[in-house]
This record gives C-alpha cells, structure tokens and sequence, in this order.
C-alpha cells in the first residue's frame, strides 16, 4: 500500500468549493464564458425588459415606418430599424426576450420533472410497469411534436401556459429515456448494491445514490433541450399559432417581418440573430457541461486552466 | 434475427394502438367533434344532422370501436373542401414529403459521417475545431429563418432560384438546403463524439497493434461501433425532419404533407388533418422499425 | 557487442495529467533474444505496460511523449523510423495481445474477418489468408474452427477468446511477441492451459516473448529472465531464478514477501455454535442452473473460505444469502430463523448482522461521498444504533481500526489507493456491527503487496471481534493463510467442503488437485516440478 498511498496523499488536499471548481473550468474555455455571459444578460433583459422599455416597445411612430437600421444619430434603441409600425426594433426584441425565455424555460422545467420522474419510476420498478412507460414514450416520440402541438393548440388555443404544456409533452421522452438507461445502469452499480446490503430503502437509493449521478446529465440535457424548445416556440409563433399579437416573441417578430422581406430585411433579421445566438450559447455551454460535469473528462478543462496560469 | 425482429414487432404493435387511441382522443378532445369538423358557419341542425350520421351520440366506446374499424380499412373520411376521400389527399402530399424528407436525410447522413469522422480522427487540430463550430451554429439556426434569408439572397436578390412551386429540379434545392443544416449540425456532433470514443478504444488498440491502416481503422473498425449511437440520433432527427417540413413547406409552397396540415387546419377540414397525422406517425412508426434493424445489422451482439 | 532481437535503452516516457506530467517510464534498459521469454513484472502504477506500448507505438502524442531513448529491432531503431515502415513492422515483425481480449476484439466483426485482417493487412491474398486463419484457429486449440471463424467475440468464452487473440497475433509467425497480462481475466486452469499454449508456440516459431505481469507465479512458470519495476523505474533483472532466490532490491523482496500462500494455516477446530445453516439452496436464470442445492455450516467466529472458477455460482450464494437475489429453494438457518423467508421489516433488522465487501472498491463506494457520509449512512438507515452526537467519534475510531487516519474522513474515494478504498469499505461494513461479513472477492482487484495488508486486517478483525467471515475468492492461494474451512464449488455444486489443511496438504477429489495444480508458485523450482509432473500425467480437465 506504501507504494500508492504516498502517491494519492500528495494529490489529496480537499476539495476545492464546488462552484469555485466550476468557476475555474469556465474560464478555461472561453467559448462557454462568452456563452455564459450572453445567457446572463439575456436573463437579466429578460426580467427587467418590459418594464425598461415596454412603452418605447409599443408605441408607433408612422413616420419612422420601417426605418432602416444603423441610424446612429437617434436613440440607441432606434440602431437595429423600426419595423411596419414604426415601433423601435432593438426595444422589441429586448421585451419579447421574456416571453421567448419564459415559454421555453417553462416547457423545459415540466418535461424535466416529469420526465425524470417517470423515467426513474421505469428504471427502478417492475418490467411491466417500465414496458408500459416506455411504449407510452414510443407513442410519443412517433408523433411529429410540432404537428401535434399546432393541433393542440389550435383546438386548445394559444396562451403562454398552453404553448409551455404542449412543448413539455413533447419533449418528455428525451428526459424519460436518458433517465431510465442511467437508472438501468447505475442500480447495477456495487455502490447501490452495497447500499442494498446496509437495508437502505428504494427511497433512499433512488434519491441519495441514483439520482445524483444523473443529475449533471440531466443538466447538460435540459441546456441542451431548452434552445430546441426555444425554436419549436418560434416556429410555431412563426406560423401564427404561438403566442399572438400583442404579446411578442422573437419567433413571432420573424413572421411580422415575413411580408417586408423584399424592401425591410431588417424586421426578420434581428430577431432572427436574437435566437440564433442564444441557442448558440446554450449549446456552447451544454457542451461545456457535459465535461465539465463529468469526473473523467473533468481533467481537460482543469488541465487548460492551470497551463493558462 | 427473425425472433429478433418478431419480438420487436410486437413491442411496436402497442406503440401502434396507443397511438390510434391517441389520434381518436385527439378528435373528441374539444368535447364537441361537430363543431369541430363542420365548417364555422353550419347551423344547429347541420351539426346535429352531422353527429347522427356519424353516431357522435353512441358510447364513446362504440365510437371507438368504429373507429378503429375505419382505420383498419383505410377509411379515413372525406375532405370537406376537395370532396375526395382523405387518405387519398394526404398520400398525395406525402409523397413530395417524402421524398424531400428522403432526399435530404440521405445527403445529411452522408456528409455528417465523413465531416464527424475526420473531425474525430484529428481531435482539437483545425479541421476539428472549424467542423465543431459550425455544427453547433448549424444545429442553433431556425429553419424559419434560414428560408427566409434564403430567399431574400438567392431569390430576390441574386434571382437565381424560384420562391416556390415544384417545376424544375431548382425548386428542390433551397427547402433541401434550409432542411439540411439543423440535422448536419446535430448529427455532425454526435459522430464525432462516438467516433472519439470508439478511436480511444482498446480494437482500435489491436487493430494499430496489427499494423491496420488510418483509412481502414476509421471507416471499417471504429465506425461501424460508432454508428450504434449515431442511428438512433438520425431516427429523431429523421422525425423532427417533418417537424421542419411544416415550416418549410409553408414558406416554399411545397405541396407536401406539413403545408396540407397547416392549410387544412386553418380550413377546418379535420379530417384531413387526422388522416395526416395518422399517416405521419405510422411513417415514424416504420422508420423507427427500420432504425432496430439497422442496429441489428450492424451489431452481432443485438441479432444473437 | 552481439546484436539482440529486442533493445531497449533508456528509454523515457512522460504523460500529461490533471495532475502534472507523471514519468511513466524512467530510463530503462533491457533486451531480449530470438527464442527467450523475459518478464516485466509490476504492480499498478508502475509503468510496466508503458514500454511495450512504445515498442507498438501505441503511445497516443498528446497526452504522451517519449522523452529519451532507443528501442532497436534486430538492430534497426523503431523510434526514428517512418511511419509507413513502422506500420509495417506491427503484426508482421512484432505483435501484441492484452489482457482483455473480449474488448480488444471487434465486436462487430467475425474472428474470422479479424484473423484474416492481420494477414491481409500485410499484403496476403484473402484466399491463402482464409485457410491459414483456418489452420490457425485449430492450432490454437478451437473446436470446430470452421464454425469458429464465422462466430463474433461475445459468442466465446474468455479463455477461447484469449487463444483466438493468440492466433490473430501469431498469424504472421512474428519475431516478437508482447503479451500484456495475458492471462490475468482468466480462471486458474485455463491460465494454465493459456500459457502452456503460449510456450508450446513459442517452441514452434521460436519468437522472442515479453510478457508483462503482475503475478510472480506467470513470471515462474513461463519466464527466462525477469525485469522489476516500480513507480516507472526498473529497479531490478536477472534471471528468473536469481532474483527469486536472492533478491537485491527492497521491492523485489516485499513482492515476494507479499505473495500469497507462505503462512501458517488455521488449525482445523470445529467448535464453537453454528452461526448459519444452509441447505440445499437452487437459483436458476432460465435455463441456466447457477446452484444446483449446495448446503453448509458456518460456525461462529470462523472464516469459510468458497473458492470456485467462473460459473461455479460462488457470487450467485453470496447475493442470495444476503438477499440481493431470492433463491428458488432451500433454507438458510440464521438463529433459528430461515432467512430466506424473512418479511420485509425483519429483513431489514437482519441487516446489521449480515454484511459484505465487494470486490472493487472504486465502485463499492459512491463516488459521491465523503468517507464520513459512507460509514455514517449505515447510522441514517439503522439511526438505533448510535446517538447521531457520536457518529464523528465512532467514524474516527473504525477508521483507525482498519488502519486508516481519522482526518480521512473529509475526502472522497477517489483521492484514496485501492487498498485504502477497501479498508473504507470493511469500516462501512463493521459500522453495523455484524456478526458475519461475506468478503466477494475482496482482494482480487487489489496488488498482490495490498492483499496481503487486507487479508491480514481481516483476520485481525476476526480475532479481535470475533466475526465470521465467509471469504469467496477464484483462486486457492489467496484463502490459505486466513481460512479455517475451504469449500470448493464448481458449476453451482460443491465438490469439496473440509478443514483447510485437509484442502491444502490432502485434498480429496480430482477438481481440487487440478485447481492446486493450476495455481502458480512463485517459486519458479516448484514450478518447474509442476510442469514436469504435469507433463508425466496431461491433465484430465479440460475447462472449456
């Protein structure tokens, strides 16, 4: 034992604060900190928006009807154009940015929790039950989610709460499944056999020694699928059945400017860039995520950094 | 490999009536199917007349029971508006669906493996890191979007290709185009993060070990591991390709199925709305079939 | 200066790590003849499998680099060749096999196709490659080749595996072959048969071998000379013999020291009160019989030894006993009670007293936890045992009874060696205070020097607590020096149930004295009697 335990004590000084360790491994990549500060500032437009500029957001102004953007010489709201009505682009898209964010975290948190539910139900109780689960989850996953949703929300109609259920039915099985291999794979872990030894109840197994191992999947699942959520909201806003006028969202902006495409450009393009960008950094930091969460991959982001200095 | 696919055939034969179930609650889900199928303007007896004939007052588990019946028959209603059955319209449609869909699934499945592979084979080189950014913007772009630019650049702009229609081989090229790029962005990462598995792998070891080359290594030893992963990835995004087809269509005016759904919707022809969706799901429900043989195929240790 | 097959000189290796760059190789020299097997023996972390993986140039550039050194073929330096010529000289001049060769065969590719490669790949034609693949299957000991070539990997048992991996390398008729722990996943007699086969081919194509090992027993039954290495320096070499018998270095000294079997055994008393009473337990999977009605007696404060190869359903007893898995029949007395019958909420009081340790302590432990929320969650399930205000000092005090400091009680199980880890996780199980531990093959992932320090704290524990212990292990060595009865199974039945001294000095039936026969001495004289014996008589087993 001499042999190694002189090699792991000198490795072995505690463990550094969880998110001083996290901290670290985001510096280390800047890709994921530029992504990383997009996303807080798009948080933050997102939370103080409407109430910042919901007025400059609304009100029309004939005259600057379709106003070409790169107009320096007026308010910095006016830089990216107006649009048909003559209402300042660059304001709209930092109002929309809540509901956008709103919808899409919603139907996110939903699918997650329910389907990290039920996945950990079918990895952990009888086969019939997990069949019936699973083939539950085929059904799903064979309908063409966006259809069913244009549907649901056709018959239903359109609200913010409504447009968050159906993208979270959707979206379910993704989290279903990846929860339910975990699970399969985990409790045949020793850890939770040992655990099963000591007379741990499932209770317990499930939520002290399955669970937290994936949990950091999950997260890197739910960064993942919130920009996927995110743009079946635009497209369905785009289509007309999202959320509707008055309310704004980046998607629904798009096909406002949809007519204008041959004189404005302006009015889809932003918008456009709006989503793209943060989808962008929401997939940036689901990667950086994935290893920076993981143990063994972990020592990649902790090698860069401390090269780095 | 016979009970293989038996076994599998029948896990999906529950998928299959779940799913009927769901499309039939999916149509009596509103409480009131008359409204829902007659046009806005049909009066109180029209509505009536409607639920007689077709026994909207009966049990809904005799309306069940018939339905399930129609289904096995392929009678799926008539389309109000076009006054032809609609299981016929919606065929009609899927056929351009599909093979746009086909079409472009095919060419995505192509490019993404040889882009993620040599991405893969040279990890954190030029190539690599060129490859990996543009597949995470490719997979963040909204299709929506990019037809939109698209059009404004190609169409308008430099007027080198049409708007919309069907005529010419040219109409093909930008839905494909803008239906290419989420599926490669997606499919490219999953690749080559399964490629770089299977590189780092301990055959991957003996085949160095046999003196094997880099090509056959690649392309014969570690993909073939690699794809088990891969497939599932190109099922779903094989799936939500009809999810884009609906936007795509609806801005190409491509008269495929995702348009048809869209316009009947909006004519409140709903059977025909429920005999594409119907038929869709039974596409995914095949191709997801044809997926689990193609895992199969490619992996002795599934088949035995 | 005479031209060797093989020459290494000081050579150097260095890897980049989370941890900084660790030497794994440090300058060393050896060499090695046309016909002549040398060993390279060390534990884990010592960098033994470092230098064969340059010689393959299998060493991936980064993490890893090659910092000094040469590495001559018949005179020609492998290190500054083209990467076109080096390829050439893998498979054809120099070829390789591992130790596990389930993953290091394609899955999704026939042996055949595999075999066949390794000639193609070298500019044969497929039809001549097809019947030597055929012939060579054969010459390896395969039933039914023909068959064979067309089977995948998973489709073999482990040993069969191993000899289809020794016909792909040797398809070639190479000069060198490096063996990398060739027969460390395999049971007892098929390792035997392994290595007999290794030397037989040996003989036929009169290749150069590097074997690279842990196991002083495969370095005495099949090396010529042996080289030592510690922590990436080779601290000793000579000849098998030599080093044995007189070794220099205080390593050398510690492994041979360490290994297994040289004590003295418990004397035979079988006093004391049955602790448990099984009879006639069966466990079947489908078709598969895994106990076929195995019945024993424990008695109190004694250590059983179960030892058995794969499939002799040893682990399949230990789950059921300790009802991971239910058993079809049988009964299992445990104070008047049968166990196997116990309703849930007695089943959990049942708990306390009946404990086990796994085999791998990486991942008996949740990589999770604290050391502290390890041993204490045995309190948070069972909270009648101790007063939660005391937890802090027991943990400390069951650490230090394991031989561990109580300040390790902050870390999590990573930051610990293999040894550590399993002492971990004997203090999780003590914290219930049971009176019978059932010990899965708990020293077999650990060194050879670490197993020897945990068996001994088990027997401590057993002195000092008077615990039972029922100890499973593949192999007879490792029980010897710790266990008062030894009962052998194989195929869910057991063959042979009696004191240890009994199993040891007379056995009775034929599977035991196979299984002593198959278990390598470290003493290479022993060894060499052995294969003489064994030569005189051909072993009436075949495993397989």
């Amino acid at each position: 034992m001499t042999v190694s335990s002189t090699r792991t004590d000198s490795l072995s000084a505690d463990e550094p604060a969880f998110l001083r360790r996290m901290g670290r491994m985001l510096l280390a990549d800047k890709f994921a900190l530029v992504a990383a500060v997009f996303l807080v500032v798009m948080v933050v437009l997102a939370i103080v928006g409407p109430a910042w500029l919901g007025e400059e957001a609304l009100k029309q102004n004939l005259r600057g009807r379709n106003l070409a953007p790169f107009d320096w010489s007026r308010d910095w709201f006016w830089w990216f154009g107006a649009d048909a009505l003559g209402r300042p682009l660059l304001a709209r898209i930092i109002v929309a940015t809540q509901n956008t964010l709103l919808v899409a975290a919603g139907a996110v948190l939903i699918s997650a929790v329910i389907g990290t539910f039920l996945g950990l139900l079918a990895g952990f109780s009888s086969p019939r039950v997990s069949q019936a689960i699973m083939r539950l989850a085929d059904v799903i996953m064979s309908f063409p989610s966006l259809l069913i949703a244009v549907i649901v929300l056709y018959l239903l109609g359109s609200s913010i709460l409504n447009l968050m259920l159906v993208l979270s039915i959707t979206r379910i099985p993704v989290y279903l499944r990846t929860t339910r291999a975990e699970v399969l794979e985990i409790r045949e872990r020793m850890f939770v056999q040992a655990a099963r030894v000591m007379g741990a109840s499932s209770r317990r197994i499930l939520f002290r020694h399955i669970l937290p191992i994936v949990f950091p999947t999950l997260t890197t699942l739910a960064t993942l699928d919130f920009a996927y959520v995110m743009l079946a909201e635009s497209a369905l806003s785009f289509l007309g059945i999202g959320i509707q006028p008055p309310d704004i969202t980046w998607g629904l902006m798009i096909s406002q400017g949809r007519q204008y495409l041959t004189n404005a450009w302006w009015l889809s393009f932003w918008p456009g860039l709006a989503i793209i960008f943060t989808t962008l950094s929401l997939n940036l930091l689901s990667n950086w995520l994935r290893i920076a969460l993981d143990p063994t991959q972990r020592w990649r982001l902790e090698m860069r950094g401390e090269t780095r200095g | 490999m016979l009970t293989f696919i038996r076994k599998r055939s029948v896990a999906s034969l529950f998928s299959l009536v779940g799913l009927i179930v769901m499309v039939f609650f999916l149509s009596r889900m509103t409480g009131d199917p008359a409204s829902l199928f007659l046009p806005v303007e049909a009066s109180a007896e029209m509505k009536q007349q409607f639920r007689e004939l077709h026994g909207l007052n009966d049990p809904m588990l005799v309306q069940f029971g018939r339905y399930v019946g129609d289904v096995l028959t392929g009678d799926l209603g008539e389309s109000y508006r076009k006054a032809r059955p609609a299981l016929d319209v919606v065929l009609e449609a899927f056929v351009w669906t599909l093979w746009l869909a086909v079409t472009t699934m095919s060419l995505v499945t192509c490019a993404a493996i040889v882009v993620g592979s040599l991405a893969a084979f040279r990890a954190g080189g030029f190539f690599d890191r060129a490859a990996s950014m543009l597949s995470l913007i490719g997979a963040s772009v909204p299709d929506f979007w990019l037809a939109i630019v698209a059009i404004v650049i190609f169409s308008i702009n430099l007027a080198v290709l049409p708007t919309s229609g069907t005529g010419s081989l040219a109409h093909w090229v930008l839905p494909i185009a803008v239906l290419f790029v989420r599926p490669f962005g997606i499919i490219v990462q999953v690749v080559r993060g399964s490629m770089i598995t299977a590189l780092s792998s301990a055959y991957v070891k003996t085949a160095r070990a046999k003196g094997v080359r880099s090509g056959p290594i690649i392309f014969i030893h570690a993909l073939r591991n690699a794809m088990l992963p891969v497939i599932t990835v190109i099922g779903d995004q094989a799936a939500s390709l009809l999810n884009g087809a609906v936007v795509v269509e609806t801005i190409f005016g491509f008269p495929g199925v995702g348009k048809l759904m869209i316009d009947s919707i909006l004519q409140r022809d709903f059977n025909v709305v429920l005999a594409a969706i119907l038929v869709t799901a039974l596409a995914i429900f095949f191709m997801n079939l044809l997926i689990d043989l193609a895992y199969a195929l490619l992996d002795p240790r599934i088949r035995h | 200066m005479a031209e060797h097959l093989l020459d290494v000189r000081d050579l150097s290796v260095e890897f980049h790590t989370a941890a900084g760059v660790v030497k794994a190789v440090c300058n060393i020299f050896y060499h090695l003849d046309r016909g002549e097997t040398l060993a390279i023996l060390g534990e884990s972390g010592s960098g033994k499998s470092v230098s064969s993986a340059a010689i393959m140039n299998l060493i991936d550039t980064p993490p890893g680099r090659i910092t000094s050194g040469e590495i001559y073929l018949d005179g020609v330096d492998l290190l500054t060749m083209r990467p076109q010529e080096r390829r050439e000289v893998n498979g054809k001049r120099i070829a390789m096999i591992f130790q596990d060769p389930l993953s290091h065969l394609n899955p999704v590719y026939t042996v055949g196709w595999q075999i066949r490669e390794a000639m193609t790949t070298h500019g044969l034609q497929s039809e001549a490659a097809e019947a030597e693949a055929l012939r060579l299957l054969g010459r390896v000991g395969i039933a039914d080749p023909q068959i064979a070539l067309k089977k995948y990997p998973h489709q073999f048992s482990g040993g069969q595996r191993q000899r289809v991996m020794i016909a792909m390398a040797l398809a070639l008729r190479p000069d060198l072959l490096i063996a990398d722990e060739p027969t460390t996943a395999l049971d007892v007699t098929v390792q035997a048969e392994v290595l007999a086969l290794l030397k037989e081919l040996q003989r036929e194509i009169g290749m150069g071998v590097l074997i690279i090992t842990h196991d002083l027993g495969v370095v005495a039954e099949i090396a010529d000379r042996v080289v030592v290495m510690e922590k990436g320096a080779l601290v000793e070499s000579g000849t098998v013999g030599d080093v044995y018998r007189n070794p220099k270095h205080p390593y050398t000294r510690k492994l041979i020291a360490a290994a297994p079997g040289r004590g003295a055994m418990h004397e035979d008393d079988q006093k004391g009160d049955v602790l448990l009473r099984v009879r006639d337990v069966r466990k079947s999977y489908g078709a598969f019989e895994a106990l076929r009605g195995v019945s024993f007696d424990l008695m109190a404060g004694q250590t059983l030894a179960i030892v058995g190869e794969s499939g002799s359903g040893k682990s399949t007893l230990a789950r059921v006993l300790l009802r991971l898995e239910e058993p079809d029949t049988g009964s299992a007395l445990w104070q008047g009670r049968d166990l196997f019958r116990l309703p849930p909420r007695e089943l959990y009081r049942l708990r306390r007293d009946l404990q086990m340790v796994f085999q791998d302590p990486s991942q008996s432990l949740n990589p999770r936890m604290t050391v502290f929320q390890l041993i204490s969650e045995a309190w948070v399930i069972h909270p009648d045992i101790l007063p939660r205000s005391r937890w802090r000092e027991r943990v400390a005090e069951l650490l230090q009874q394991v031989g561990l400091s109580p300040d390790h009680m902050r870390r999590y199980p990573h930051q610990f060696s293999g040894g550590q880890r399993q002492r971990i996780a004997i203090a999780r199980a003590l914290a219930l205070e049971p009176r019978l531990i059932i010990c899965d093959e708990a020293v077999s992932a650990l060194d050879v020097s670490v197993q020897a320090q945990v068996i001994e704290l088990l027997d401590r524990l057993r002195q000092e607590t008077g615990i039972s212990f029922i100890f499973i292990a593949h192999d007879l060595p490792v029980v010897r020096d710790f266990a008062d009865q030894v009962m052998v199974m194989r195929k869910g039945r057991i063959v042979e149930l009696g004191g240890v001294r009994q199993i040891f000095e007379a056995p009775r039936e034929a599977y035991t004295q196979a299984l002593l026969a198959a278990s390598l001495d470290p003493d290479p004289d022993v060894q060499a009697s052995h294969r003489a014996r064994r030569a005189a008589s051909p072993s009436p087993l075949s495993m397989e």
